[in-house]
């Protein structure tokens, strides 16, 4: 099992930066290489731009802990654990915590370096929202 | 018209695997006979004993230090250096047909150029370069990527799986499903990565890449100045060479290599005299990089699985020399030949029994340090053929290529371009070469640095999860040659220790900007 984190400094209320990834759907605003996402009950599948269908289970959507949470269900993952948290720091200053738990840790690499766009473009939105208000 | 550039590499390719460096098992006429016409280098050391950060520092003349490209899994950032945009500044028509490796192949995200190129059924890309200016992708007007076997996105991978799915299933499936590097065995002996593969010759990506690379240069005017990087994925693991082919050599009649301990006991007591990782990775304790098969124990290996990879290695050999031919004779047959200047190369070596190991990884010794190198400059310049028994590095390609199109080498470049000879060499003060290594991954850490002089070989290990940043190694090439007898505590050689421990202080401080260190972001 590997577990690996990466964070990120985001000039922008947390709130903000929230809104940007609260929403299941909007992962493909985000996360670079995910160009479609749709979501039935919990389930959410997104779809790579290499083609693969990945299935996800939601498994938490907290608002006030700012908590989302998710497992890739894709039976290549014997586990896998995404957590997303947004800590504030101070009013317009917050910290973008994604932490990839995964069997294949080979598999927790991938997702994992992935996340490190995935911060890059939530900072870059959550920025571009914070100085249009 | 000026001088055009055909740059051949392979992968994981060692020095004594061509006839002309003194190789028994492959017949390599034809590269035998480019050295003989040129220059041939005894003693050329990559800056990294893997892919990505060698690769790297081929296009950009830089140490992995300074490009940023630190191990495999971190991609080359996309403005870095390429001498490849600087000859296309120049008006050469540029070309990488084969495996780049820039960019890491794991990527079901799409995220890199390099797998999306062949999805995208485009020649090339626009992208931000070097000092803010946008251009080509990495200064190639066109790719077409090639890598070990046939999975994934790459154009040759994808050809196979349109134009001959049915043999698909020949190739050794390089990863498991865990996506680890195989440790399945096969072939005769059970070795690992090894497998009788039925795909015909005209199939195998050794023909193909030299197909491609034919098809590219025909589309090529006479009075086009180009640089073709034409790169072989062989004979890099697996080894799953077309069946054909085997015939050619026997492995039962393949000696066993000078450096392979027979016994259990001379292999466990030479790796006891190494820093620690050596012996922990032979019996199976720590995989310290994911190069090598993490379900695999070294000191399962046979006598006869190393005779049975090295046979099919020198098949690989084999093939590309005969693809290298055929492009060879492409360029006599439009009457280039006088005006193109012939380097061949590879990224690193390959343990290939020695010690009792295979594959790569922080093991700094000849199978991997020590690489073929070849340069025939064009022959209308009339350069005398030479051997050169200094120590160069591939880090001196680019300002070499620059060279050879008329420009000196810009700033950015770390390396001189090669010596044509052992006193240009002393001229030029080619005295010494570099390699780095660092890896982080899955909680193992391991930082080496090593030099290489016409007399020694010195490794430090850096404070890690491995090591303390006490631990070394000091070979004396001239006595010890295969690498057995390490002197880094031996007191009658503090002075050269201590001497050498200085040029890797100056290699550490050198001068010079340096790119923010890039970030792990798959495997491979």
């Amino acid at each position: 099992m590997a577990s690996i984190r990466h964070e990120r400094r985001i000039n922008a209320p947390a709130d903000v930066v929230w809104d940007v990834i609260a929403r299941p759907e909007s992962i493909v605003e985000w996360f670079p290489g995910v160009i479609a996402a749709s979501m039935e009950g919990s389930i959410r599948t997104i779809t790579l731009a290499s083609g693969l269908e990945m299935p996800e289970e939601i498994l938490t959507i907290d608002p006030s802990q700012r908590r989302f949470a998710y497992r890739i269900t894709a039976p290549l993952y014997r586990f896998h654990l995404g957590v997303i948290d947004v800590i504030e720091l101070e009013e317009d200053d917050s910290l973008c915590v994604y932490s990839t738990t995964a069997e294949p840790d080979t598999l927790a690499l991938i997702i994992a370096g992935g996340s490190i766009g995935a911060l890059n473009e939530i900072q870059r939105i959550a920025e571009a929202w914070a100085k249009g208000k | 018209m000026g001088r055009k550039i055909l740059f051949i590499t392979t992968d994981q390719q060692r020095y004594d695997t061509l006839g002309v460096n003194g190789g028994q098992v492959a017949r390599t006429p034809v590269l035998d006979q480019v050295a003989r016409e040129g220059i041939r280098y005894e003693r050329c050391q990559p800056t990294s004993v893997v892919c990505m950060p060698s690769r790297a520092s081929i296009l950009t003349g830089q140490f992995p230090s300074t490009h940023g490209a630190w191990m495999n899994g971190v991609a080359l950032a996309i403005d870095a250096p390429s001498v490849a945009e600087s000859l296309h500044d120049l008006g050469y028509a540029t070309a990488l047909i084969g495996k780049a490796h820039f960019e890491p192949f794991m990527d079901p995200f799409g995220r890199f150029a390099e797998n999306a190129l062949a999805s995208l059924g485009i020649p090339t890309v626009e992208q931000p370069w070097y000092e803010g200016r946008r251009g080509v992708h990495r200064g190639f007007d066109y790719l077409e990527f090639a890598t070990h076997g046939v999975m994934g996105p790459l154009h040759y991978a994808k050809w196979m799986q349109r134009e001959h799915p049915e043999a698909l299933t020949g190739f050794y499936p390089v990863v498991d499903g865990d996506l680890n590097v195989n440790a399945a065995g096969g072939g005769d002996t059970g070795a690992v990565q090894v497998k009788f593969n039925d795909v015909p010759r005209e199939w195998y990506h050794t023909d193909w890449v030299a197909d491609r690379t034919i098809e590219w240069l025909n589309n090529q005017s006479d009075d086009t100045n180009w640089f073709c990087w034409m790169s072989f994925p062989d004979p890099h693991h697996p080894w799953d060479p077309p069946s054909s082919e085997r015939h050619r050599v026997n492995w039962r009649d393949v000696a066993l290599p000078a450096n392979y301990p027979e016994t259990a006991s001379l292999r466990e007591s030479l790796l006891d005299q190494k820093a620690r990782h050596w012996r922990l990775w032979y019996e199976g304790e720590v995989v310290s990089n994911y190069e090598a098969p993490a379900k695999w124990v070294p000191a399962t290996m046979t006598a006869d699985q190393v005779r049975e990879v090295n046979a099919l290695n020198a098949i690989e050999v084999e093939l590309i020399d005969e693809a290298v031919g055929r492009v060879l004779g492409l360029l006599a047959q439009k009457g280039w030949d006088d005006d193109v200047d012939v380097i061949f190369t590879t990224d690193h070596g390959e343990l290939q029994g020695d010690f009792g190991l295979l594959f790569k990884g922080p093991y700094h010794v000849d199978g991997l340090l020590r690489l073929p190198l070849i340069w025939r400059p064009a022959p209308s310049l009339g350069v005398d053929p030479a051997v050169v028994h200094a120590p160069v590095s591939l880090v001196s390609l680019a300002a070499t290529f620059l060279e050879v199109a008329g420009q000196e080498a810009p700033p950015w470049v770390e390396g001189a371009a090669l010596p044509t000879s052992d006193d240009e060499a002393n001229a030029k003060s080619f005295d010494a070469t570099f390699t780095e290594w660092d890896s982080v991954l899955f909680g193992v850490s391991v930082h080496v640095r090593s030099v290489v002089t016409g007399d020694y070989l010195y490794s430090e290990y850096r404070a890690g999860t491995m090591h303390d940043g006490t631990e070394g190694e000091l070979y004396d090439l001239a006595d010890d040659p295969l690498q057995r007898v390490n002197r880094f505590e031996d007191a009658a050689f503090a002075h050269v220790r201590s001497m050498l421990a200085e040029r890797l202080r100056d290699h550490e401080t050198r001068p010079g900007d340096r790119a923010t260190p890039g970030q792990l972001v798959a495997p491979v």
